[in-house]
């Protein structure tokens, strides 16, 4: 498959002593658990003290950077901004825009650089001042790689003007250039170096240029072979210098830091009308050259060498390898991807590129505990295969507060995803549950409109009025209202207050037919029928006659069913015989209040009016 | 016309408030707290707006916000109060309490009083005891009074170690906001969309007085008492919903307006011209309510029983530019007054306003943004 272009790294795990004891590790989506296990690796007769730590090893410490995260914000507004773009603009007005966001990345990663710069200077001589510089000199490099990016695939410089842009690019890159020009312009004709360089939109064609400059170049040659400056050694190689000529500029090897700089060199005295197409032939030789086979290359000008080839995957794959984060990688290939240079080939392990870094970014960010809603606008983007990566995110986001949990709710619900709305409302109304807080558990179990949850709410209030004799959380089932309609057990829960709250107020009639009606219309749980009944008692034993013949009729049948679907297990032992005996004297007490309560409604209603 | 600072100041910030000016002060405020959240290290903040004489290293212009100093905050922050000049509530998602000081002479913050378990499930007795977000805290020096997640009323008083009085169990589900009446009532709102009435004269438990809204249970999120009529108070719901309550008239809210698209995290009444009210929500916008008008008969929001089913401040989007919104006042005035919005998705503005003209939000959790109106 792929093979290492360097070893990897070993990183020790603190207070584990690795001669003795093995590791296990598990992976999660941005990092890695690690602990000891109880295996000694040699014989069982050395008992070492164990750690008892789990670590957590993350890859990719930048994400925590205070100063990178404002690299990540802003470039979120840009990248987001980005695919707003309209579609139908095409042409040039298109990759106008395409460039200007282009240099907004470029001008977000150069004001990181700038305060990262500041920090590095004031800790001059910390370790920590040391890793800023470090940094630093990375970010440069992903601007270094953005910028010829940019010229190449975005801009898509031609002949011409390609060479200027390559000029601006080193110039910014290198400041030492600038000594160089100043020794160019201070020789003999600045005034025809400075008409040279036209600006770019001079209506100068490609051959005319050609022209001019291959009349000067002979002219030069012409003074150097007449000897002009023979008396001057100094002017004499840099009049070979004008030439493009290698050997003279090889010895001014510590003016040009780098080998792009002594490219760019090259081409501006021997090339200045270079095509994009040949650029990698003089980018090869020039690297060639420079190193002069004393060093190799480093990571970076393999990447700036597959960019020169116009290789955008060969780049690509260079930068995921080399840096650490997947930034850089994400927001690069979103970019080509919009400039339509990227053909939709599929990878074998998921979608196309650009979705597959940008999902792994998102879950870099999804792993922080700050940044995931960074990560949520990411997955919007990603057709394919963004929404099911978001739905799997969503759901592990730690929720340490409601109002952070309400943040993730509006965002599962702004995208219709009713399952995790669902689930995430489960868990939380179970943690309320839990804490003893029933109101929050009804709320949530209302937001999710979670039946079978409002049920179980219900369920614990009515244990809870069993075993105290009387209701918890008034306020709550007072107020339920339409709340009441999502479950049965709610709305027997809201009745069956009612009618506590009726048999207060003496209103008994009221009181007695909502009775009867909780237990006729089947939404009373038939664990509850007894207490029902029991309830039912001091109305039936009042002095004036509540229950009419009919309803008393209603409630002997329900008591008949009641009694009759109890089943009789053999071997009862004392307690039961107790709970049975119980039953048994209520179930009489009823029967008698019932049958003399018959009796009375039976000669009241037969009576006549007022007597 | 409209001035907006903005910087990027790398953590999640909640709360901001500005600092109060010293009564009769004729300056405009100068410096805000500010609380973040969701950070590994969460930290409270002062800035200072003042002007710095000459333009700083970076050509920061007059406006732009300076960090004076911060302190570590263990927790998110869910609220900040300034308790007086120089001390600063802040309430955490551990169910803690913080006074900070500040001190102006060497401009640092410091701990000057802590209440650890305000805030909590199961009591620090038990053996799994677990601590509850404390939601919101209300001052009146030297008084404080926090609400949390546990359903929990408590009244602190500066330099008291104790809780003063403590409500246990006030409520079943959580409370969000508190708010004062007339000391000693307290309003709060809870999430299954209800006002409570408390006074701490009475000694028991119950509210005096319970409000809600018929119809679906909401929660509510935010609430905030008019400035000159102490029983009048604006809600602001998980629906967007604005209500305007009148304590003394029955359980029925004032007026209902519909407003935002999503939670409705803050509601304020403008101090000293009390017909503004300025809502924030999690749709990413900020609104301005005006219920003055120019006629010589004055109806105000609170009185009148009809009231007009959208806001008298319109919010529509800036062609071209889309994440901007423009405020604006339709009606018979032929001058229209602007205040530009920022509005992304998924942003939340976070705001306080000053006493001058000065409206300040923290938006996108990263950003403060700052706008100067005229």
């Amino acid at each position: 498959m792929e093979e290492f272009d360097s070893e990897p790294t070993v990183t020790w795990i603190p207070g584990v002593n690795s001669q003795k004891k093995q590791m296990c590790f598990d992976w999660g989506p941005g990092e890695m658990l690690v602990c000891e296990t109880s295996f000694n690796r040699k014989e069982k007769s050395e008992m070492v003290a164990g750690c008892p730590f789990i670590h957590i090893i993350r890859k990719d410490i930048d994400v925590y950077s205070k100063i990178l995260r404002k690299l990540f914000n802003e470039s979120h507004g840009i990248f987001v901004g980005l695919q707003r773009i309209e579609e139908e603009l095409t042409g040039k007005s298109r990759k106008a825009q395409l460039v200007r966001v282009s240099k907004n990345y470029r001008s977000v990663i150069r004001a990181c650089m700038e305060e990262m710069h500041q920090f590095a200077v004031a800790d001059k001589d910390s370790a920590r001042g040391r890793q800023f510089s470090s940094q630093v000199s990375i970010l440069s490099a992903m601007e270094l790689i953005w910028n010829l990016c940019e010229i190449l695939f975005i801009e898509v410089a031609p002949a011409g003007p390609l060479l200027l842009y390559l000029l601006d690019w080193v110039r910014l890159h290198v400041c030492e250039v600038d000594n160089l020009s100043a020794d160019v312009l201070g020789s003999e004709n600045p005034s025809k170096h400075e008409s040279f360089w036209n600006l770019p939109g001079n209506t100068q064609t490609l051959t005319e240029l050609e022209l001019r400059w291959q009349h000067w170049h002979e002219e030069c040659e012409r003074h150097l072979q007449d000897g002009t400056f023979a008396s001057n050694p100094h002017l004499e190689s840099l009049c070979k210098v004008l030439l493009g000529d290698d050997a003279a500029l090889l010895e001014q090897k510590e003016l040009l830091s780098n080998w792009y700089h002594f490219l760019v060199t090259r081409l501006l005295y021997s090339q200045p009308t270079v095509k994009p197409m040949d650029l990698h032939l003089y980018a090869q030789s020039s690297l060639d050259l420079f190193l002069g086979g004393e060093s190799s290359p480093e990571p970076l000008d393999n990447i700036l060498m597959a960019a020169f080839e116009f290789d955008i995957h060969q780049v690509i794959k260079e930068c995921s390898l080399a840096l650490s984060n997947w930034w850089f990688v994400a927001h690069l290939t979103d970019l080509l991807d919009h400039c339509k240079l990227l053909q939709s080939h599929n990878l074998y392990f998921g979608s196309n590129m650009r979705e597959f870094l940008l999902l792994e970014y998102a879950s870099g960010l999804f792993a922080h505990h700050s940044l995931w809603q960074l990560g949520v606008d990411y997955c919007d983007h990603c057709p394919e295969l963004g929404r099911v990566s978001l739905e799997l995110h969503i759901e592990r986001i730690p929720l340490t507060t409601e109002q952070k949990a309400l943040k993730v709710l509006r965002v599962c619900e702004q995208r219709q995803m009713t399952e995790q709305v669902r689930s995430i409302c489960k868990i939380l109304a179970m943690k309320a549950v839990r804490n003893n807080r029933l109101g929050s558990a009804l709320s949530w179990s209302i937001r999710a409109k979670d039946a079978a949850f409002a049920t179980l709410v219900s369920d614990r209030f009515l244990r809870d009025y069993c075993e105290r004799g009387c209701f918890s959380d008034l306020d709550l089932i007072d107020n339920l209202g339409p709340a009441m309609m999502l479950s049965d057990r709610l709305t027997f829960l809201g009745k069956y207050r009612e009618f506590h709250r009726l048999y207060g107020e003496k209103r008994f009639v009221d009181a007695a037919s909502l009775l009867l009606s909780l237990m006729t219309s089947q939404i009373a749980p038939r664990s509850f029928w007894m207490t029902l009944l029991t309830d039912a008692l001091p109305l039936l034993e009042q002095k004036q006659v509540i229950f009419s013949a009919e309803q008393t009729y209603e409630l002997l049948r329900c008591l008949e069913d009641l009694t009759s679907g109890r089943p009789l297990c053999g071997e009862p032992d004392v307690q039961q015989l107790q709970d049975d005996d119980i039953e048994t004297t209520k179930v009489e007490i009823l029967r008698l209040a019932l049958a003399r309560n018959l009796a009375r409604s039976i000669i009241k209603e037969g009576s006549l009016e007022g007597s | 016309m409209e001035e907006i600072y903005a910087k990027f100041v790398s953590q999640k910030i909640s709360k901001t408030r500005w600092r109060p000016l010293p009564p009769g002060s004729l300056q405009t405020a100068e410096t805000f707290a500010t609380g973040s959240w969701d950070n590994e290290e969460n930290y409270v903040s002062l800035w200072s707006i003042g002007d710095f004489g000459n333009l700083d290293s970076d050509g920061g212009f007059e406006g732009d916000h300076q960090l004076l100093c911060s302190i570590k905050h263990h927790g998110d922050v869910m609220d900040l109060q300034f308790l007086d000049q120089e001390r600063i509530v802040a309430a955490s998602s551990t169910g803690c309490v913080t006074i900070f000081l500040h001190h102006p002479n060497n401009q640092t913050l410091s701990v000057s009083q802590q209440w650890t378990a305000a805030h909590y499930h199961t009591g620090p007795g038990s053996p799994s005891c677990s601590n509850a977000p404390c939601t919101g805290v209300v001052c009146n020096n030297p008084e404080i009074v926090t609400v949390g997640e546990d359903g929990r009323i408590n009244l602190f008083r500066a330099d008291h170690k104790e809780a003063v009085r403590t409500i246990d169990n006030a409520d079943s589900s959580t409370l969000h906001a508190v708010t004062f009446l007339r000391t000693p009532e307290i309003l709060t709102v809870n999430s299954i969309g209800q006002l409570k009435i408390w006074d701490f004269r009475q000694q028991g438990n119950e509210p005096t007085q319970i409000l809600s809204l018929t119809g679906d249970r909401v929660p509510l999120h935010c609430v905030d008492r008019h400035p000159n009529q102490q029983h009048v108070v604006a809600t602001g719901g998980q629906d967007g919903m604005l209500s305007i309550w009148d304590v003394r008239q029955g359980t029925m809210p004032v007026s209902l307006l519909k407003a935002h698209e999503a939670e409705m995290w803050e509601v304020h009444f403008h101090p000293s011209n009390p017909d503004h009210l300025f809502t924030c929500s999690e749709d990413g916008s900020l609104w301005h309510w005006d219920a003055s008008t120019d006629g010589p008969e004055k109806s105000s929001l609170f009185h009148q029983a009809s009231l007009p089913s959208s806001p008298t401040i319109v919010i529509s989007r800036a062609q071209g530019s889309p994440g901007r919104q423009i405020a604006r006042e339709p009606g018979k005035r032929n001058s229209f007054r602007q205040y530009i919005v920022e509005h992304s998705k998924g942003d939340r503005a976070k705001w306080k306003r000053t006493g001058s003209n000065t409206l300040m939000t923290m938006q996108k959790s990263e950003e403060s943004r700052m706008m100067k109106k005229n």
